[in-house]
């Protein structure tokens, strides 16, 4: 027993480090990390420099109706020094104007003719500016002449947030927030069936190489060929681990590194805002923050990360072996597809599963069932677990996990015995099937 | 000592072995010899544990064959491969560790065999980078490094170049000197013919010969004579061909047709002056042919 697990334990020291060392790994561990601070980094400093270098555009205002009172911004300035649209196309020729806004007499309850000239193409985002300046006016001229102050309707508008708060078994109470949990459950939901799909398909190609350069005759001349199976899904899982460790420690170091810097330019709220206006519209002000702050204080971070830990590996080693039993069975990779499909469909049903059932509503019995069923429980159940899942579920959750990978790695090793000493001959799902029920 | 008793395998419908025997002596070459498909690398599977035989045992030095087994045991596969992306050294090392060795034997092993093949300075080389001669250096180093007591070689020369096949043949023969047993498995006969001492010869799963060379040439008749006569006399029989004729000499060979060598002789004398006569034993292809014919399995 004790020379078995000696023995698979060259076999995931040879497997790690054949990929560790290998110049791309080093790089794709080093710049993946970098791809997403580096994104943000570009887009702060465009802002960053559009803000600084832009000068103010004055805009030639032609209003007939002499309803409009354009207000101008940081960005735009409006002006009305002349009294007709050829005297105003006339300024933007000459280069005086950036551009002329053009209000016919129009009807307010259906305003058209609006036109706007300009030298140059005019960007979607002054367009958008000159249509929301326009809309507000127009119903601000609608409110009067139904009588309304639109100061009046500014003041009734009121702000209301619902915090949620989530009962435990002692009466104890957290507060919670979906949005939160959504991009909790989406991000690790994510992460593993990726890792899955990404680390499963190396231990297809190792186990391939090992078949069709005909290494793996040696090789279980001096191995069981199942401890050469499992030291290849274990050797290829810590390769991942390590990768995601150190994506994790360059991702966290590197974006506070960034934004650091940046906010010493410019606040951060604003540097942001800069990157994304629209996104911004839809994030809370301060006092919300640090209710966000105040729901993530409240999530238990330890059994999260033990339960993403426990999911991450276990959906990996389950789906691990049927990666290498497909290897096995094959003799190049490109044959490999008519046998991908058991594989792929129940990741596809995880995957699909955690955003149209499971983020939606988690304790639906459809979730339930995603999260119960080993195949799909590792993406499933990381979509319900932030927010709250009982007990019972998640031992047995976890549970058949165990058992899965047990089920999944004994078929697997019948496969893979039989199939890497196969060549020439592409099996069908038959002689699959009768290799999993021969004896020996 | 490797003993096969009664060994059975069959695969589906298809029988690969049929109640094999064999005693495979120590310090010595066995050539298992047979055409494809009879049943030979089937045979080594078994011996090498890789796949499990429906009856019969497999004994070495005694005792069952088990897991410890692996360790005495090298094996060269026919179709021989190494991790092309992966160092020299660091494969060697690899190879000599699933073998069972110790890092610090390990080390040791394969430094030896790097220095007596000369090849010290390829150590961080990748196998991708190395031609296909120093590869199979490679290959037959992976094969021996632990020092097996038995090394099994499935087709040893095929693939090697001339160089490297004599290479091999003289390493072959100083581990058979240090008193390692050597299965040599093969279906080109008259390669193995010099090298063996013993061999055995199989066909459609069963062993229908068995012995030393020796003594399987001396149970098989000779065919033909190889004689040499100073000159012509007389016009040949038509039967007899003449292999070679310069000045002073005539090459002959003679079928023997039911005659005694003596009877051969004496006739030959008629033609003249005899140089030399020498019986041609058949070749180990012609007498597994004529065997296949005399069983009726052909």
């Amino acid at each position: 027993m004790q020379a078995a697990m000696h023995k698979v334990f060259l076999v995931i020291q040879r497997e790690y480090l054949a990929r560790v060392k290998k110049k791309s790994f080093l790089v794709a561990t080093l710049l993946t990390p970098l791809i997403f601070p580096a994104i943000m980094a570009v887009f702060v400093w465009i802002a960053v420099e559009e803000k600084e270098n832009q000068s103010l555009r004055v805009i030639e205002v032609v209003d007939e109706t002499g309803l409009f009172f354009m207000e101008s911004s940081d960005q735009y300035a409006f002006s009305s020094s002349v009294e007709n649209l050829e005297e105003a196309k006339a300024l933007v020729n000459t280069g005086e104007r950036y551009g002329a806004l053009y209000i016919p007499k129009m009807e307010l309850s259906a305003p058209q003719g609006i036109q706007f000239y300009g030298l140059e193409n005019p960007s979607t985002s002054l367009i958008g500016y000159l249509e929301g300046a326009l809309k507000r006016k127009i119903e601000d001229q609608k409110l009067y002449a139904k009588g309304i102050d639109p100061k009046v309707l500014k003041e009734i508008r009121t702000e209301v947030s619902v915090q949620a708060l989530t009962l435990g078994d002692a009466g104890e109470e957290t507060v919670t927030d979906a949005t939160v949990n959504y991009a909790l459950g989406f991000l690790s939901g994510i992460l593993i069936y990726l890792f899955i799909f990404i680390y499963g398909n190396q231990i297809m190609q190792g186990v391939i190489e090992e078949k069709s350069t005909r290494i793996v005759e040696i090789l279980v001349s001096s191995l069981r060929p199942f401890q050469l199976m499992m030291g290849k899904i274990v050797g290829i899982g810590a390769v991942g681990l390590t990768q995601f460790l150190i994506w994790v420690l360059l991702v966290g170091t590197l974006s506070s590194l960034v934004m650091g810097v940046l906010g010493m330019q410019m606040p951060q709220q604003q540097a942001m805002e800069m990157a994304n206006p629209e996104l911004m519209a839809a994030t809370p002000d301060t006092g919300e923050l640090g209710a966000i702050l105040q729901v993530i204080d409240g999530i238990d971070f330890v059994s999260l990360v033990a339960a993403f830990v426990f999911y991450f590996l276990g959906g990996y080693l389950l789906y691990g072996a049927l990666f290498a039993a497909v290897g096995a069975a094959v003799d190049a990779p490109s044959d490999a597809q008519q046998f991908m499909l058991p594989i792929t469909i129940p990741l596809l049903v995880g995957y699909m599963g955690l955003f149209v059932f499971v983020l939606q509503d988690p304790s639906s019995s459809t979730s339930f069932w995603l999260s119960i069923i080993p195949l799909t429980s590792p993406i499933a159940m990381m979509g319900r677990i932030s927010y709250g899942v009982p007990f019972w579920e998640l031992a047995l959750s976890m549970g058949l996990l165990v058992l899965g990978f047990f089920g999944t790695t004994w078929l697997a090793a019948k496969i893979y015995r039989i199939g890497i000493l196969m060549h020439g001959t592409k099996p069908s799902y038959k002689t699959i099937w009768k290799w999993v029920k021969s004896a020996n | 000592m490797l003993e096969i008793r009664q060994l059975n395998k069959t695969y589906g419908s298809h029988q690969a072995l049929t109640d094999l025997n064999l005693v495979i002596p120590e310090a010595g070459i066995f050539g298992l010899l047979g055409p494809n498909g009879a049943g030979k690398t089937t045979l080594i599977r078994i011996i090498n544990q890789i796949i499990e035989q429906d009856s019969g045992e497999v004994i070495l030095d005694g005792q069952q064959l088990s897991g410890d087994a692996i360790r005495k045991i090298g094996y060269l596969p026919e179709e021989r491969g190494l991790y092309k992306k992966m160092g020299v050294w660091d494969q060697l090392i690899y190879f000599s560790r699933i073998k069972g060795l110790t890092a610090s034997e390990a080390k040791q092993r394969v430094t030896y065999w790097l220095e007596k093949f000369e090849i010290s300075s390829w150590k961080n080389k990748k196998i991708e980078d190395l031609s296909k001669g120093m590869a199979q250096k490679i290959q037959f180093i992976a094969t021996v490094i632990h020092s097996p007591r038995v090394l099994i070689l499935d087709e040893p020369f095929s693939g090697f170049d001339p160089v490297n096949a004599a290479m091999l043949k003289n390493e072959i023969l100083e581990l058979k000197k240090g008193g390692t047993t050597i299965l040599l498995s093969t279906h080109r006969m008259e390669s193995v013919e010099l090298l063996c001492d013993q061999v055995a010869m199989i066909h459609k799963s069963k062993k229908i010969l068995d012995g030393s060379i020796r003594e399987i040439k001396s149970r098989f008749r000779p065919l033909e004579i190889h004689a040499s006569l100073s000159q012509l006399n007389q016009e040949l029989p038509a039967a007899w061909k003449i292999e070679a004729s310069e000045e002073g000499k005539v090459d002959l060979l003679i079928p023997l047709e039911g005659q005694s060598p003596n009877q051969l002789l004496r006739e030959l004398m008629n033609f003249g002056e005899v140089i030399s006569f020498q019986e041609r034993f058949p070749s180990m292809e012609e007498i597994f042919i004529q065997q296949v014919n005399a069983s009726g399995h052909a």
